[in-house]
């Protein structure tokens, strides 16, 4: 029975570029410190505190606007939304809302993403993070006591809702692709960060009852979690059992989504505007300021790499979709400038060494640099390149040096200079591998006659025996010059 | 005359010409605190040994011929609700009872800074929720005129301090007359600034978008030394105004316009109106052209004003969870909710009262009906002042439409309790400055006359007040 899939999503992504939190001057950099010891009267909602709004904030907020195609509203207030958590130093939260002819920094976008989709944005707003509660256990469930560490209270977050507007898992994770490079382009986030990008997700199937899956802690699980909803749903419908709006949470540990224990859609959160901000005026000379501060976007930059570099769409997409690529691509050119050979480096063979990492640590799900644990830099790729263009080394040699330099970091043309010298070069020995290769692939040998390709197999045969160690290039012309011969 | 008596400005000079130690000052005061106290109960907490300190330094300071500030060894209470490093700061709730502010309020680093010495805090309304100062946890303030009768609130303890001798001057907070009321109940000068002319940073927040603080005094004239101390924005409060610092004096001016709002008369008690209309004919005599004004949307002001402050307070008081400060209560063998429950059930009536009224009004489909109304009713009073200033310099009327009533009497009576506010609540919802001067007496009883004048007009109202003030003559501190 076919299904129809509608998914929503609501996006966090904590302003990391902003350096300071959003109402206050402790840092907006948490992680790694001693618990409660990055906080503040203010953060910590100490009374007789007032917020004070951090200004770079808004600008970044801005630019996200700006980059989802949403509208900008005049003026901007802030909303107390009310209600009573122990992660909440004050009992209610900072945070943006639409109502009463206030809107939040923007409003009705859309973006395009994969391959001519696009998604419908609802809002983008700024609020703050809360605390962290800590339980002892490690789980809510077995926990005596939990405790609140308030180091993350305050950290700005923008909030990117969407319409429902993806139909599977895979529009998910193109869309979040998209996101991710975004923000990361915009320099206002640092999403390697553990927790720095969050996601809910809300999900019905044939115009049924909308669930909402809270607590997905990273973008990589979002897929997961809605793969699991889906298909509970959908088990759930072909029973003929109705399924119920609700709030389910994500069960990291079992990978599972579960009934919440509070009726969170029966929250009142008493929403009215924050009295001690005033409203934030923004004006046409503020969004032409933020147009002009506008890093290069993503869209933009695979225009540029195709038309400026001649590359392919694929490989300019690949290229845009990680910031770190790109600019790993760029700064590879700054040395050597050979933009379509270096490309095709990164993208097929360093891609393909970054891809077996990942999966190697698979199990730890956290999102390193593209580059953690590998040692290689833009110089590397750079001098291989070169050695490829100026026919130092052959292809087959140049992946083999990548192979090991990744590892050592040692310079391709050094490596390249000392396999030469070890490399047989000596005619009589090769001559002598050639020869019993000959003896042992007699058949090989007549079909390479008829077809030149089959050369390339015996050439792989000589090197074979000689360990690799055979001057290719040297070995080839013997094998095409005896094919003649004989 | 015992040096515990002088006015502010009057021990500024002494101690500066050396007439008098600071510390004498204070030892003095001390005294006489010891002495009136048990009568009046002003004060919530004492600051002896660091006032005394402070005023050693001060005298040293002095002889050794530095700087010693504007303020000089003045003695001042402040309200509870207003942090004081180091100092106990309780709002009077048991929410806080044993609540050490970490920080200065930026009003208190001024203050300190100009020279002034912080003797006490002084007693209120539980978060500053009352006009009585009956709902303490420390007790009623008394009225030093007669204890039987409330101070007025909810700055009530730093009023009756003030008209007692306990101390020169003093800080309170309006938020909907909270300085002005007990002003006027104790015969004592009390100022309500205009919204965003002095920091709140550091003033425990009752109802963010109204309230003030303000400086309470024997004087005008120690009104606005304090006021020129305070006033001028603070980059921790982004409501203060961003302009030069202002600075007020004493002038006399004539052929000021005043208007007398015929609604507050109308509405006061018989021995109050005739009062405030002979303080008009006062500054008539005076050379000011008083006419009676109308402000016909007045009939909402208290229904806006308990709907706004009453929401704010409501959203406020939700930190007081008892997990980060508080009280003693293990939470052993809670879930995270009943504690909250068990702790916040602490708070007092009035608070608890506010809590609930203003949960409601913010409540769905509430929020239009009630909150937005409240909000166009301040729009409209806003207009309708702003439209008055434009023919009359200062508008003025009773500050208080009753004479200090019995302890007690209005206590379990919570709507009547909120109409003794009908005059003062229009400067909060508006944020125009108003001013409290001590008009004269009715049984025996003090009445204020309430001054109030357009946005940042503070100098104009003051000369009204100061002009008034030199005419009239009234007592200002009682025998005790």
């Amino acid at each position: 029975m076919a299904t129809t899939t509608k998914i929503g999503l609501e996006i966090h992504c904590q302003l990391t570029g902003a350096k300071s939190k959003l109402f206050c001057r402790c840092s907006s950099d948490y992680r790694g410190k001693a618990p409660n010891a990055n906080i503040c009267p203010i953060c910590a909602g100490l009374p007789g505190t007032l917020p004070l709004l951090n200004q770079k904030t808004v600008e970044f907020a801005a630019m996200i606007t700006l980059a989802l195609g949403c509208k900008f509203p005049d003026e901007i207030a802030f909303y107390r939304k009310n209600y009573f958590y122990p992660d909440l130093p004050k009992n209610f939260q900072l945070t943006q809302y639409n109502a009463y002819g206030i809107t939040s920094i923007g409003v009705d976008g859309r973006l395009e993403y994969g391959n001519g989709k696009d998604a419908r944005i609802r809002r983008v707003q700024l609020e703050e993070d809360p605390g962290r509660l800590v339980y002892a256990s490690g789980s809510m469930d077995t926990s005596v006591y939990v405790l609140i560490d308030y180091n993350r209270a305050g950290v700005p977050l923008v909030e990117i809702v969407t319409e429902p507007d993806f139909a599977d898992t895979k529009d998910v994770r193109m869309f979040l692709d998209k996101i991710t490079s975004i923000i990361e382009h915009l320099g206002v986030c640092d999403t390697k960060l553990e927790g720095s990008v969050r996601c809910d997700a809300n999900v019905s199937i044939d115009g049924g009852n909308k669930v909402e899956i809270k607590n997905i802690s990273s973008f990589a699980d979002v897929e997961k979690a809605l793969r699991y909803e889906i298909t509970r749903q959908r088990t759930m419908t072909s029973r003929e059992i109705q399924v119920r709006s609700e709030t389910r949470h994500w069960d990291d540990a079992r990978k599972v989504t579960k009934e919440s224990r509070t009726k969170e859609e029966e929250q009142d959160y008493r929403y009215f505007p924050e009295p001690d901000i005033p409203l934030v005026m923004l004006g046409s000379e503020f969004v032409s300021f933020i147009k002009q501060s506008m890093p290069e976007l993503p869209d933009t930059r695979k225009e540029r790499f195709m038309s400026k570099y001649g590359l392919s769409a694929h490989i300019a997409q690949v290229l845009i979709g990680n910031k770190e690529l790109a600019d790993f691509f760029e700064s590879t050119l700054m040395i050597y400038l050979s933009p379509k050979e270096i490309a095709n480096w990164i993208v097929t063979d360093l891609m393909s060494f970054i891809d077996e990492r990942q999966k190697e640590e698979e199990e730890e799900e956290e999102e390193h640099s593209l580059f953690a644990g590998l040692k290689v830099g833009p110089e590397h790729i750079a001098d291989l390149a070169r050695l490829v263009d100026q026919d130092m080394i052959n292809r087959a040699t140049a992946k083999q040096i990548l192979g090991q330099i990744i590892r050592t970091g040692e310079m391709p043309s050094a490596l390249a200079k000392r396999m030469h010298a070890s490399r047989i070069d000596d005619v009589s020995v090769l001559a002598q591998a050639v020869q019993s290769v000959f003896q042992m692939e007699q058949a090989a040998v007549q079909d390479a006659r008829r077809n030149a390709n089959v050369a390339n197999f015996l050439l792989g045969k000589v090197m074979k025996i000689t360990k690799g160690k055979a001057d290719p290039k040297v070995a080839l012309e013997m094998i095409q010059k005896k094919l003649k011969e004989d | 005359m015992p040096i515990y008596t002088l006015e502010a400005g009057q021990v500024v000079q002494g101690i500066k010409s050396k007439e008098f130690s600071a510390e004498e000052y204070i030892s003095q005061l001390f005294e006489r605190i010891e002495k009136v106290e048990p009568k009046v109960n002003a004060f919530v907490t004492l600051n002896k040994e660091e006032g005394l300190d402070r005023a050693r330094r001060l005298d040293k300071k002095i002889r050794d011929g530095e700087q010693s500030g504007p303020l000089a060894g003045v003695a001042l209470s402040i309200k509870d609700n207003i942090c004081t490093k180091g100092m106990k700061t309780t709002c009077s709730s048991k929410m806080l009872e044993s609540y050490i502010p970490a920080y200065d309020a930026t009003v208190i680093k001024r203050l300190m800074a100009a020279g002034a010495i912080i003797i006490g805090k002084a007693n209120l309304d539980e978060f500053a929720m009352g006009s009585t100062t009956e709902f303490s946890r420390h007790g009623p303030t008394r009225n030093p005129w007669d204890i039987s009768r409330v101070s007025g609130g909810s700055s009530g303890g730093s009023a009756a301090s003030v008209a007692a001798l306990e101390c020169a001057s003093s800080l309170g907070s309006d938020t909907g007359g909270s300085v002005r009321c007990p002003a006027s109940f104790c015969s004592v000068v009390g100022l309500k600034p205009t919204y965003g002319l002095v920091s709140r940073f550091g003033l425990v927040s009752y109802a963010n978008s109204l309230e003030q603080i303000g400086p309470v005094g024997r004087t005008v004239s120690d009104v606005v030394s304090i006021l020129n101390v305070i006033a001028g924005f603070d980059e921790n409060d982004h409501t203060t105004t961003n302009s030069s610092k202002p600075t007020y004096s004493l002038q006399e001016r004539k052929g000021l316009r005043v208007g007398l709002i015929k609604e507050f008369t109308e509405g006061a008690d018989p021995g109050v109106s005739k009062m405030i209309y002979k303080a008009a004919e006062t500054l008539e005599n005076q050379g000011c052209k008083c006419e009676e004004v109308s402000l016909p949307s007045v009939q909402y002001a208290l229904a806006s004003y308990y709907t706004i402050a009453t929401a704010e307070a409501s959203s406020n008081l939700a930190r007081y969870d008892n997990i980060r400060y508080g009280f003693d209560m293990n939470p052993e063998g809670y879930e995270w909710n009943s504690y909250f429950a068990r702790a916040r059930s602490n708070f007092g009536d009035e608070a608890k009262r506010r809590i609930i009224v203003g949960s409601y009004v913010l409540s769905s489909g509430y929020y239009g009906k009630y909150y937005l109304k409240a909000h166009q009713v301040r729009s409209l009073l806003k207009r309708e002042m702003e439209t008055l200033f434009k023919k009359y310099d200062v508008l003025i009327g009773p500050t208080m439409p009753i004479l200090p009533f019995k302890i007690g009497e209005r206590i379990d009576d919570p709507l009547k309790m909120y109409l003794v506010d009908i005059d003062t609540v229009v400067a909060n919802l508006t944020g125009m400055p108003a001013i409290s001067v001590p008009a004269g007496f009715a049984d025996g009883l003090p009445v204020g006359l309430q001054i109030m004048a357009d946005q940042f007009a503070e100098q104009t109202m003051l000369d009204v007040a100061y002009l008034f003030e030199q005419a009239a003559k009234v007592q200002r501190s009682p025998e005790l």
